[in-house]
């Protein structure tokens, strides 16, 4: 390690040193200030002690969008990972047409979620909507997806399956790098199907879940796009009004960007306190090579 | 959900069938038939969506709508498209498609350039030359990771506000030039897998740092550089939120808050154009990952995302 490396290192990732600074660590601290702070981009921010946390903690709208949020991701999260791990492992079998599959799954990740928001609401929608032909062809009568606070959340979690191509392309290629030798070697011992999976493909792969599971559960906790354009303000019953979507509205609709930033605050906690559960968690049960 | 592993070479089960040759390649008929069917019928549940959308493109208005829903039009409507593209919106209010085409075409190549330029020179700094605190930094980019930008938004706003870019495309494609967390930890994962006596062999000839990137680096890594430049082209050619924060202008809109307006302003009328819009959004982005998926994968899988 010489001057002159260290020079041209630093010089190389100038552009994230700044990024870093200005995108990450001072937002965050600035956030942290502001949620301190009565703020709107028309009045200076105002020093109002811990009153913003406190408001939180008796504001019934958070609260509601908090467990919908996180009823969300409990759904979505464990149900996206087990979706696209199929679809991984069904691609890896190296089929004919694979690249013609591959981009069929990979799909509806392609399409901007304003124009898959706007398909699903025709297709699920009650009077002509195809979901609901469907249903009747089998006479069971479809549950009303879009209008019944009840299913408004498991219609966003299925229309979020759709989205699994994204997470399969990640699972794929660390399908693609487990040592062909493995496979081989449980083979000659005649190992079945189940137990080649069991024992060979998720422990060799389980790194890959826990980085896709811990991305999709800070993921769930952005969900925005779909239900904005699904669901204006959670309608019905605020059932689908999600975290996101409150601090979306406090920050930018009725102008209380202290009580955002507050909001914004309790986020990252939660998403840190559950990562390190998750890492946790993986301790015991994921596989590092050589580990 | 639960991730179960212990050790990856520890005990197989052993199938007592397994030894007869003739069950078993029966078995692997049956396997990969099996598989065929799962795929096919996977595969027409993630299409049918799109399918939908390619049918009603080509409808006439009048059985865009009709219960139930009919999966052939009577007549194939291929002016829809133009018709998408042309519209007058002085006169009707409708998508200016063109001008929002135009507007995410702008901030998506700007953001895929900075994505492209910023992360592959920190990745490289991260992955091959040596300076204090390196590691530590590193650590700490990956940590940013776990922090949603919700959390970021109010200061950040805050800021581009402050120096007067809300309302132009800035606040959009400038970020980008900054690089980020999960690039740059892709890419150098990517470059640390060429062997170091490339370097020290251009060293040697009297290279520096910036002509080994360019001339030996760069070339062997397009497949991690194309993920890098696709995952970045999605992300802003899909960004919903930041046009929403930061486009007031029906004029700078993008083409998701263009049909997210229309969307809420019209509802269920001129679905045909619609989708029809839709379709030739998508369409580029479809073509572009069909002939570059090989390429993409083997950048996933050679980064080793682990």
């Amino acid at each position: 390690m010489n001057k002159r490396d260290a020079r041209v290192g630093i010089l190389f990732a100038l552009p994230w040193i700044l990024g870093f600074m200005i995108f990450t660590i001072y937002p965050l601290l600035a956030s942290l200030f502001f949620s301190f702070t009565n703020y709107s981009v028309l009045r200076p921010p105002a020093m109002v002690g811990a009153a913003n946390y406190v408001d939180l903690a008796h504001d019934g709208v958070f609260w509601k969008s908090l467990s919908n949020t996180f009823l969300y991701a409990i759904g979505a999260v464990p149900l996206s990972a087990v979706i696209a791990i199929i679809l991984a492992m069904l691609l890896n079998t190296k089929v004919k047409g694979m690249a013609v599959y591959r981009t069929i799954f990979f799909l509806p990740s392609l399409v901007p979620m304003v124009a898959l928001a706007t398909l699903f609401l025709w297709i699920f929608n009650g009077d002509y909507g195809l979901l609901n032909v469907a249903f009747k062809v089998v006479h069971i009568t479809p549950p009303n997806w879009l209008g019944d606070p009840a299913w408004t959340k498991w219609t966003l979690i299925l229309i979020t399956m759709w989205g699994s191509g994204q997470a399969m392309i990640i699972y794929l290629a660390g399908l693609q790098d487990v040592p062909v030798s493995l496979y081989e070697a449980a083979d000659l011992d005649g190992a079945t199907f189940w137990s080649k999976t069991k024992n060979v493909t998720l422990p060799m792969i389980s790194p890959v879940i826990l980085f896709n599971v811990i991305m999709g559960m800070i993921g769930s906790f952005q969900v925005f796009a779909i239900p904005y354009v699904m669901f204006p303000d959670g309608a019905p019953a605020r059932a689908t009004y999600f975290y996101t979507m409150y601090l979306f509205d406090n920050a930018f609709k009725y102008q209380r960007m202290g009580y955002a930033s507050a909001m914004g605050w309790v986020m990252f906690l939660i998403t840190v306190i559950l990562t390190l559960a998750a890492m946790k968690f993986s301790e015991r049960h994921v596989h590092y090579e050589g580990g | 959900m639960s991730i179960t592993t212990t050790d990856a070479k520890g005990d197989l089960e052993t199938d007592p069938n397994a030894s007869k040759p003739q069950g078993f390649r029966r078995n692997k008929t049956l396997f990969i038939a099996l598989t065929h069917i799962t795929l096919i019928v996977l595969s027409v549940t993630f299409f049918m969506p799109f399918l939908w959308m390619l049918v009603t493109s080509i409808k006439p208005i009048k059985e865009t709508m009709t219960n139930p829903p009919t999966w052939i039009p009577s007549q194939l409507l291929w002016h829809n498209y133009p018709d998408a593209i042309t519209y007058d919106s002085k006169e009707l209010g409708y998508l200016p498609f063109p001008t929002y085409a135009r507007n995410t075409l702008i901030i998506t190549l700007l953001s895929v350039a900075g994505a492209v330029t910023s992360n592959s020179l920190v990745a490289y700094s991260f992955a091959r030359i040596k300076w204090p605190g390196r590691d530590l930094f590193f650590a700490l980019t990956l940590a940013t990771m776990t922090i949603p930008f919700p959390v970021l938004m109010v200061p950040v706003f805050s800021l581009f506000r402050w120096i007067g870019w809300v309302g132009s495309f800035k606040p959009l494609w400038v970020p980008a030039f900054f690089a980020n967390a999960f690039s740059i930890f892709l890419l150098r994962q990517f470059f640390k897998t060429i062997p170091m006596e490339l370097s020290e062999a251009a060293k040697i000839d009297g290279c520096s740092e910036l002509r080994i990137f360019l001339d030996v680096i760069a070339p062997l890594s397009k497949p991690a550089l194309s993920v890098v430049a696709l995952f970045t082209f999605m992300g802003a050619w899909n960004d919903f939120l930041g046009p929403l924060i930061y486009l007031v202008d029906q004029h700078t809109f993008t083409l998701s808050l263009g049909l997210q307006a229309y969307q809420s302003q019209h509802g269920g009328t001129q679905w045909n154009l619609l989708m029809a819009a839709s379709v030739i959004v998508v369409a580029p982005v479809i073509l572009v990952f069909f002939f570059a998926q090989k390429v993409f994968i083997q950048g996933i899988a050679t980064s080793g995302l682990k």
